[in-house]
């Protein structure tokens, strides 16, 4: 029982010496306390805490310090004191924290693992929990390889690229790609992202370099997005990138805008052209429409007049007459003999007169 | 002994020593990494060379061993890398300017090699990237230029890229491949020239297919007036004498007067003086007894 107090106090006191750990001093004092011929290296500690007589611990603890043993055994219980102190735990409880994170790996449903162990690739982790050796040991590099990403080409502004026919265009693009081999697209290629753009990039002035200008802007476009994506493909997978493209999309292709407006001249006059061609068509209907309403007309009136052609004409020819000189004034002059004085400007005033006077009581 | 595994401060400068012994005698190759080891700074061995065709697992990386302090390890990157050329004006066989962006990839395949000439990735970057300049315009230089926009694309980049590797590989590294990212009219006079073809090309368009709408324009009514002229001609040639007769009191009604508003007699405007003799007085005339 004295031998270790004795052997704690010593540690007690090598440790409050040495360097003042949160444990040292507590260490020491209770020591002090409980044998205190250990060493009066406090000068006031014997004086304050009224050390027994008899260092030999043979005049019998006191109460006070039976409570203080009790105590220390109930406190102390779980720690063995004999020269393993608490950091050694902390340094434990740390390790099992560190293999615990970095060797415990979750994988999502979209992702894989790239597992390596001691640098060396040893297999991919599909989705669930995988292990890996702790950090310095084993690695795992997570992947999401069913997202599929996005590169737009280009960033922002204008992107001419020149086509088959020496002429300009402004063409932006999209690049729908995914991973398709986890493990290459981790180790092949040092930056793969890059790498797609600029694949991208040359895969498509190649493809437009092929085509005219109408076809780049027009009716070519689905068959350059599809030949850009095949080219990319060849080009990546030459490369061995694990990369998978899924589609290229052009999003917008035109003239660049310093041109743009001749281009809109064509599609005016395009317009203009196809307007004067409906016009005419109109026209054409109405000419057509209206010869054959006359000729039909005068097919039925004829048909009806060659059953009774003196009588019908003559019908005709009153009738006529009579509803134009009905409306009209009509002067009836004796010729023979009489030089009638026509006073044209005096018959147009008069008509124009009647013309009022029949006017007004209408209004 | 007993006072050393019971004091922290030595536990812990004897765990850091060792520490450092460990680390220093063992490294972890990744698959990434080829690594030169380097005694003295003599070359000494490689590891995780780079083989053709190798699957990852079965490469070279894993834990390597060395001398502690005597030797260094280097570490070269096995991936494929990228050289960029921005930007360069560039001259075709026919005199015209081109600004040519290019990319050459490669892979450091003999590490010795490479740690020997260059050193660090960067620095074989900026030396080959001159290179990939200066080979890209002589074998511009020697196209012309529709070649540019042409098939033989792919065999012109076949050239450069044998020009690049023979330079490359005295480097130790390798050319994947070569290619042209931007190939454009540099901007002033080439690209504004170009412009204005452009544009007169689309003006001429468009005049064009003006024209020719026009043209069309006239020829269908062209025909409806023929198609008009022959349905009336059939019609009316039943009987010429009739439709002139026809016809003409049509043609007074309509000559002498006008339409009113709507829902009110025709009213003319005119001043007829007829003759007796005018046939429309015939019996006025004769009386009855004619």
């Amino acid at each position: 029982m004295i031998r270790i107090f004795g052997r704690g106090a010593r540690d007690g006191a090598s440790l409050s010496d040495n360097r003042g750990g949160p444990w040292g001093p507590g260490g020491g004092g209770d020591d002090d306390g409980a044998g205190g011929e250990g060493g009066p290296r406090n000068p006031w500690g014997p004086r304050r805490r009224k050390p027994p007589p008899g260092g030999s611990g043979g005049g019998g603890p006191g109460p006070f310090d039976e409570l203080l043993r009790k105590g220390r055994e109930r406190f102390g219980g779980g720690f063995p004191r004999d020269g393993r102190p608490y950091w050694l735990y902390g340094l434990i409880v740390f390790l099992l924290l560190w293999m615990m994170f970095t060797s415990v790996w979750m994988i999502g449903p979209q992702e894989r693992g790239v597992l390596m162990t001691f640098g060396r690739y040893s297999g991919t982790i599909g989705p669930g929990i995988g292990f890996s050796l702790p950090a310095p040991f084993g690695r795992v590099i997570k992947l999401d390889v069913q997202g599929i990403r996005t590169i737009q080409i280009p960033a922002s502004g204008e992107n001419l690229i020149l086509t088959g026919d020496q002429n300009v265009i402004d063409l932006a693009y999209s690049v729908r790609w995914n991973i398709k081999t986890p493990e290459l697209f981790a180790f092949q290629i040092a930056d793969p992202e890059a790498t797609i753009r600029d694949a991208a990039e040359s895969a498509m002035r190649a493809a437009v370099a092929r085509v005219t200008l109408d076809d780049a802007i027009g009716a070519g476009r689905a068959d350059i997005a599809q030949r850009v994506q095949q080219s990319m493909q060849q080009m990546l997978d030459d490369y061995h990138a694990g990369v998978q493209v899924q589609g290229v999309a052009i999003n917008q292709s035109g003239p660049p805008e310093a041109v743009n407006q001749a281009f809109l001249e064509v599609s005016a006059a395009q317009q203009r052209a196809q307007s004067a061609i409906n016009n005419a068509r109109s026209y054409a209907l109405q000419t057509t429409a209206r010869a054959q309403g006359e000729a039909a007309a005068f097919d039925r009136v004829y048909v009806q007049y060659r059953a009774a052609p003196a009588v019908t004409r003559r019908r005709m020819y009153y009738e006529t007459m009579e509803t134009v000189l009905q409306h009209v004034d009509t002067t009836i002059v004796e010729t023979p003999g009489v030089t009638p004085y026509l006073a044209l400007p005096d018959i147009q005033r008069r008509g124009r007169v009647q013309v009022q006077a029949e006017g007004a009581p209408a209004q | 002994m007993n006072r050393i595994l019971h004091n922290p401060i030595a536990l812990g400068i004897a765990a850091i020593l060792l520490l450092i012994l460990v680390y220093s005698t063992f490294a972890i190759v990744p698959e990434t990494s080829q690594a030169v080891i380097v005694r003295f700074g003599q070359p000494e061995r490689i590891l995780n060379k780079y083989q053709a065709g190798e699957n990852y697992g079965q490469t070279g990386a894993g834990i390597a061993m060395r001398w502690p302090f005597l030797e260094q390890i280097v570490w070269i990157d096995k991936r494929i890398r990228s050289i960029a050329m921005e930007n360069q004006q560039v001259l075709s066989a026919d005199q015209r300017r081109l600004e040519v962006d290019a990319f050459a990839r490669y892979r450091v395949v003999d590490p010795l090699r490479m740690y020997v000439a260059a050193g660090t990735e960067d620095n074989l970057g900026s030396q080959l990237s001159p290179i990939l300049a200066s080979a890209l315009r002589n074998e511009l230089g020697r196209q012309p230029f529709s070649s540019l926009l042409s098939p033989e694309r792919g065999q012109m980049m076949e050239n450069i890229q044998a020009a690049l590797n023979r330079v490359a590989l005295q480097y130790g590294a390798e050319i994947v491949d070569v290619r042209i990212k931007h190939a454009d009219l540099p901007t002033g006079t080439p690209l504004d020239s170009a412009y204005e073809r452009m544009r007169t090309a689309r003006i001429q368009e468009a005049r064009s297919i003006e024209a020719q709408g026009y043209r069309q324009a006239q020829i269908i009514k062209a025909d409806a007036d023929a198609e008009a002229i022959a349905t009336y001609a059939r019609a009316f040639n039943q009987d010429p004498e009739f439709y002139d007769f026809y016809r003409a009191m049509q043609s007074y009604r309509t000559s002498f007067l006008t339409e009113s508003a709507p829902g009110q007699p025709p009213r003319g405007r005119t001043n007829i003086i007829l003759s007796p003799n005018n046939d429309y007085l015939q019996q006025f005339r004769s009386g009855a007894g004619h």
